[in-house]
């Protein structure tokens, strides 16, 4: 247990590399985030941003080689990062779980879902197997599995997507862990699946006190749940701050563009097309010079920000912090339908 | 696995083995050579071979053979050898105890040996025991199984005199119980695991890309992300899931296990149908011929059915279609 005040993870300049032919990949380049009980860290960002490699990292889990790891990875004060496998093992499943984002895919065809639940039970517990199958079926009736006892026999094939990602999360909760990773948990979903999952894991959260790293592209998402986001982009961390704050006072151009490319049904503008953010993410392989956003940016100047990489810097308060070189003019550029609301869940499209 | 499904399959076994039977009667048919002819020798007068076409119902239209073939396969009755003048059935009941031996135990040792190698070099990919498996299962599968069998001979009975060199037991002793099974044990070893060789290099391959195959689904990151170690996952998530190929792959090789026996029994001189078939080949036998060519289609057949309820066994998803 961590000591009182201090965070559970404290992430301190991770880098993850994956060394292929065609060059070093950086996926993710510098990223430090605390996380405290009980909180919901947002990490959000397009395809490629580094956002699921940032959660695999955390876990251990990218394949080495090619992928290569360093930072610090602080979990209640100890360093995830190099540690031996079988103690890392220890921590997977049981104190930091994952929810994946495809439950289609990610659940193994060939055996009922009550083993798969029980099998992590197995792994972390000394329970007998008649104990951990009675927690799986405990595990299902709590994610909200009609006929638990029934359906726990069942194979995946025989459950729609939403409750496939429930028994995911039966799974992940099935150890009481302190951190769940969920790592676009409801992209896969229709949307009215979506706001049930989201619920659960809400609901989960309050009732163990634990925290949960939300990764998703899904502002709509963010928005609901979050109370800290972190936008990241081509590896790193270009904004974070508390929800509100960077919501409705983006400090980042990139985060800006996020937020004006969100599809609105309330929106009277007489057109409803999507504003996409121009241009396309940078290859991580040859990041542009200075700040690796400048070339889809409509705030840059080329002199500052072709050269210079611009800080993480505070804004408005130790919290937010941004990394553009023109903070300032962003802040006040912030289109005026985007601090009317805060677009709900609802209001969101699912994913691509 | 239910009773329905297991019905449906048997029931579709019939046709295959009507179309088998109609197919091998008009090929056996179109090969050129005149059972009479052969029997009654090239100096026979034509109405000699007038009549010996008459006794075996060769003068009657072909379709009126068939038939009359039919019916009696249908009975259980695959009729006369031309050339040997015993009943098929006979011949095949002597002969075929012999190729069952050799053919299941090369399944058998290619089987276990195919996915052991697969397996233990799916674990360290690319490391050493796997390039030396790849290699070697590359090698093994595209040698020739004649040239391979003689090579053996040569190597292992007489030059380091390991294995005897031919036959099912040693003629110059009468053994009984467990010392004839052990002398049939020892003349059994080469021929079975030359006949498996091609088929332990096949099998190591299929299993082994399987394997890396699915340690790479979103399932096995599940597996990973719940703590499991390395080897549970393998041995408990991706295994079973890359064993689906294999399956399929093993029903369709067991056709091609008895075609390769018939090479293997001949170098060996091992008393099972391929010499049987060989002969009735040489000599134009067309019953001994489609007697032999339908038993096999059979086993053929049947292996396949057993591939497919294996297959519903290890997979829940073809279970309840």
């Amino acid at each position: 247990m961590e000591a009182p005040g201090q965070a559970l993870l404290s992430v301190r300049d991770l880098h993850a590399s994956f060394h292929t032919d065609a060059g070093v990949v950086k996926a993710v380049d510098g990223v430090s985030f605390d996380l405290r009980r009980g909180e919901v860290l947002a990490v959000v960002g397009e395809s490629g941003s580094g956002k699921s490699v940032t959660a695999m990292s955390l876990l251990g889990l990218l394949p080495s080689p090619p992928a290569r790891v360093s930072g610090q990875v602080l979990w209640k004060g100890r360093d995830l990062v190099g540690l031996a496998e079988p103690e890392m093992r220890k921590v997977r499943g049981a104190e930091i779980a994952m929810v994946f984002q495809d439950p289609m895919s990610s659940l193994n065809p060939l055996h009922t879902v009550g083993r798969q639940i029980a099998e992590v039970v197995r792994l972390h517990t000394t329970s007998s197997k008649r104990q951990a199958w009675e927690r799986a079926i405990e595990m299902m009736d709590l994610v909200g599995i009609p006929q638990a006892r029934r359906r726990a026999k069942s194979y995946p094939h025989e459950f729609s997507g939403g409750m496939r990602q429930r028994v995911m999360i039966a799974i992940a909760l099935a150890c009481d862990p302190d951190l769940l990773i969920a790592d676009e948990p409801t992209t896969a979903l229709d949307v009215t699946i979506q706001a049930q999952v989201l619920e659960l894991l809400q609901e989960t959260k309050e009732r163990t006190s634990s925290a949960i790293l939300l990764i998703t592209h899904d502002l709509g998402i963010v928005a609901g749940m979050a109370d800290e986001v972190l936008v990241m982009y081509a590896g790193k961390v270009v904004e974070r701050g508390p929800a509100r704050d960077v919501f409705y006072r983006s400090r980042h151009p990139y985060t800006l563009g996020l937020l004006a490319a969100l599809p609105r049904v309330d929106d009277e503008a007489a057109d409803n097309r999507l504003r996409p953010i121009e241009g396309t993410p940078p290859s991580l392989i040859h990041v542009p010079s200075g700040c690796s956003f400048h070339p889809r940016c409509s705030f840059r100047r080329l002199e500052t920000c072709s050269v210079d990489e611009p800080p993480l810097a505070a804004h408005g308060g130790e919290a937010h912090r941004a990394a553009c070189h023109f903070a300032e003019d962003v802040v006040s550029v912030a289109p005026a339908d985007l601090q009317r609301s805060v677009p709900s869940a609802a209001a969101a499209a699912p994913g691509p | 696995m239910s009773a329905g499904y297991l019905a449906r399959r048997l029931l579709g076994v019939v046709p295959a083995l009507f179309g088998v039977l109609a197919v091998t009667f008009v090929l056996v048919h179109a090969v050129p050579g005149d059972p009479a002819v052969l029997l009654a020798g090239e100096a026979a007068t034509p109405d000699r071979l007038e009549e010996i076409r008459r006794d075996l119902g060769l003068d009657r239209p072909l379709p009126q053979q068939f038939v009359t073939y039919a019916a009696n396969v249908a009975r259980g009755d695959l009729g006369v050898s031309i050339s040997q003048g015993r009943p098929v059935n006979a011949i095949i009941a002597e002969r075929i105890g012999p190729t069952l031996l050799l053919s299941g135990t090369a399944l058998g040792i290619s089987s276990f040996l195919g996915l052991l190698l697969g397996l233990v070099g799916a674990r360290r990919p690319y490391g050493r025991f796997d390039l030396v498996v790849n290699t070697a299962s590359l090698v093994g599968y595209a040698l020739p199984a004649f040239w391979l069998a003689q090579m053996a001979v040569l190597v292992f009975a007489v030059h380091l005199g390991w294995f005897p060199l031919l036959g099912y037991t040693d003629i110059r002793r009468e053994l009984t119980g467990f010392d004839h099974l052990s002398d049939v044990g020892y003349h059994l070893a080469l021929p079975a695991l030359v006949l498996a060789a091609s088929e332990v290099a096949l099998l190591a391959r299929v299993t082994r890309t399987g394997l890396l195959q699915e340690l790479g689904r979103d399932y096995v990151r599940t597996a990973r992300a719940k703590g499991a170690a390395e080897d549970e996952v393998l041995n408990n998530h991706a295994l079973r899931n890359a064993l689906l190929p294999v399956v399929t792959l093993l029903g369709t090789r067991v056709g091609f296990l008895v075609s390769g026996a018939v090479v293997i029994e001949a170098v060996f001189s091992w008393p099972g149908l391929g010499s049987v078939i060989v002969t009735a080949a040489q000599q134009a036998d067309r019953i001994t011929m489609l007697g032999l060519v339908l038993v096999v289609a059979v086993g053929v057949i049947f292996a396949n059915l057993l591939t497919d309820l294996l297959y519903g066994w290890v997979d829940p998803r073809v279970r309840h279609r």
